[in-house]
């Protein structure tokens, strides 16, 4: 008899920690920027863990993590604590990190994703500050062959933030989704540079399989050591397929903890369920509790922007498509500038939308393409792209001398306007000026005005993209037809 | 309460002591002798007392987030057993 494969669900759960763009660490006046900084550079006795000396917490870290459980629809509790998490390892200068442990700030939120067009909501569990670690760094002695670490303790005591999510997900795809998710509503509210690559969002996965319609829990696995979204979604694909393939063996998954090694595409197991930490968490007596009250928590929702999937709603409302305003609202950078556009145009809103979707979504688009750059460092105003848009709608110039002009601002950084008078490149829509290209056209086109005089009304089409060619796009086609039709009697 | 000696092995492992066997089965003693006597508190009823987080009635004590000055790397690394390139050095870890 042959063995059927069973029809498996799959499990995930993630926890994501993400550094805050705080100017100071979590508990002490060190620079939490030290991108670029020397090693110990900035360490101070509170973050180096000295006997003696007492954390401080830093009031916009609170800020930050209350302000983003808000935006993840979290409760945000009305007393919270700090916990220390013991546990011996150079990178922990205290042999503890300041965490939180049954009293985090936020708790019970959700985030809705959308994957293959249907929406699924995904359980917060909760968002609970702590302290980042210090950065080793692993090296052989070149003499003796023997392994050491060097040990900078710059990024020690920078806020951490951990977001823990339900075991809500049921596809690799679905937690990339959660992932891309995530990182835009952090960003949106300014939070945390939310950068994957950069170390400062960092995903631990859980997983496990269970046979379809079972409701209980499989023993599940925890994936470390991913870099990118791809890696998460990889890292998850290999661990569905080799958990399937033990269980359809008759095998049991052992609860464990394993690293995704990327060059080799797999798993591999790092420490099992014996092994695990004994975190030891007690309250932490440096630290005096907090508590929030209503008004605190209104105050910092007041401060939230309009989040991403309302302000994708409120686009899509002006008549644009669904892609169209997804598109537009995956940074608050774009949506920020189309809006400025939309406004700057001053058209009916739906119009002004259009036309504002059109140019940042096609042009300005194009440019971040070639130019690899985000449109924070986009040369052209507003104010000034808008200033071009009308000058096409107004006919001034035509839309191919239009996206010259648009080359030229953002090499020079002129006005439209500017450009358009001095370099030659407005519209010509006078007859007296196009007669003499209509007929140099129609001169050298035997053929074209052949068809034409047969009866082909579309050799028309080709003689004004002759003419347009002619004047490099400035003749107004419209009157080019005209003319043509007239020569052409 | 009695502790066994896997109990004490484990506090022992957890805080870096090593014990001969005497001295575990010493320990144990003593640290059981130590549990009882705290258990006295388990007499006491606090259904109705919150649980204390912190014994100071304190709260919400932050500050700015405003850079101050770090300490010269000189004075970071001056208690260092060992260091290489401005970096502590220290012993491989394998967990």
């Amino acid at each position: 008899m042959v063995a059927v494969a069973t029809d498996f669900e799959t499990v995930i759960g993630l926890e994501v920690h993400c550094q805050l763009v705080t100017k100071s660490k979590m508990f002490c006046g060190c620079s939490a920027d030290y991108s670029g900084a020397e090693p110990n550079t900035h360490v101070c006795p509170v973050c180096l863990g000295m006997p003696g000396v007492l954390p401080v917490i830093n009031e916009q870290a609170i800020a930050f993590i209350v302000k983003t459980g808000l935006a993840l629809n979290c409760e945000i509790s009305p007393f919270s604590k700090f916990d220390r998490k013991n546990y011996p390892y150079p990178d922990l200068m205290k042999g503890y990190q300041i965490s939180q442990y049954d009293l985090p700030v936020c708790h019970d939120g959700w985030l809705d994703i959308e994957v293959d067009g249907a929406t699924r909501r995904i359980g917060i569990t909760r968002v609970h500050m702590e302290e980042d670690t210090a950065r080793l760094l692993h090296r052989t002695d070149p003499v003796t062959g023997e392994g050491y670490s060097l040990l900078d303790v710059n990024r020690s005591g920078t806020p951490l933030m951990e977001i823990v999510s339900e075991p809500d997900m049921r596809t690799p795809a679905e937690a990339r989704e959660y992932l891309v998710r995530l990182r835009q509503i952090l960003r949106y509210i300014g939070v945390s540079e939310a950068n994957m690559e950069d170390g400062n969002f960092r995903c631990d996965a859980n997983i496990s399989l269970r046979p379809r319609g079972i409701t209980a829990f499989g023993s599940k696995v925890e994936v470390k050591n991913m870099n990118s979204f791809r890696a998460v979604h990889d890292a998850l694909v290999f661990e569905q397929k080799r958990q399937a393939a033990i269980l359809d063996a008759g095998g049991s998954i052992p609860q464990q903890t394993r690293g995704w090694v990327d060059e080799r595409g797999e798993t591999v197991s790092q420490r099992s369920k014996e092994s695990a930490h004994d975190y030891r968490y007690f309250p932490e007596p440096d630290l005096p509790s907090l508590r929030f009250a209503p008004e605190y928590v209104a105050e910092q929702r007041a401060l939230l922007p309009e989040l991403p999937d309302a302000r994708r709603r409120r686009f899509a409302s002006l008549g644009l498509s669904e892609a169209e305003a997804a598109t537009l609202t995956e940074s608050r950078d774009r949506a920020d500038y189309f809006e400025d556009v939309s406004r700057a145009l001053a058209l009916d809103p739906q119009r002004s939308a259009k036309l504002a979707a059109n140019w940042v979504l096609g042009e300005v688009g194009r440019w971040s393409n070639t130019t690899g750059k985000e449109l924070a460092a986009f040369p052209v105003t507003a104010e000034a792209l808008a200033g071009l848009i009308r000058m096409v709608e107004d006919g001034k110039v035509t839309s191919a001398v239009g996206k010259e002009v648009f080359e030229e601002m953002v090499a020079s950084g002129r006005a439209a306007q500017e450009i358009v008078e001095s370099g030659g490149m407005g519209q010509i829509s006078g007859s007296d000026e196009l007669r003499d290209v209509v007929r140099k056209v129609i001169a050298a086109n035997d053929k074209a005005v052949d068809d034409y005089r047969a009866g082909k009304e579309a050799a028309v089409k080709f003689l004004t993209g002759q003419a347009m060619r002619e004047t490099r796009g400035r003749a107004n086609p419209q009157v080019i037809q005209d003319l043509l039709k007239q020569e052409l009697g | 309460m009695a502790l066994t000696p896997e109990d004490v092995l484990h506090i022992a492992k957890l805080a870096r002591i090593a014990l001969t066997e005497a001295e575990v089965e010493r320990l144990a003693d003593q640290l059981s002798g130590i549990l009882d006597h705290f258990s006295a508190l388990s007499a006491v009823d606090t259904r109705s007392v919150e649980p204390t987080a912190h014994p100071l009635p304190l709260f919400n004590v932050m500050r700015a987030d405003e850079v101050a000055s770090s300490l010269p790397r000189a004075e970071i690394l001056k208690n260092a057993p060992e260091q290489e390139d401005g970096f502590f050095r220290v012993r491989a870890v394998l967990e």
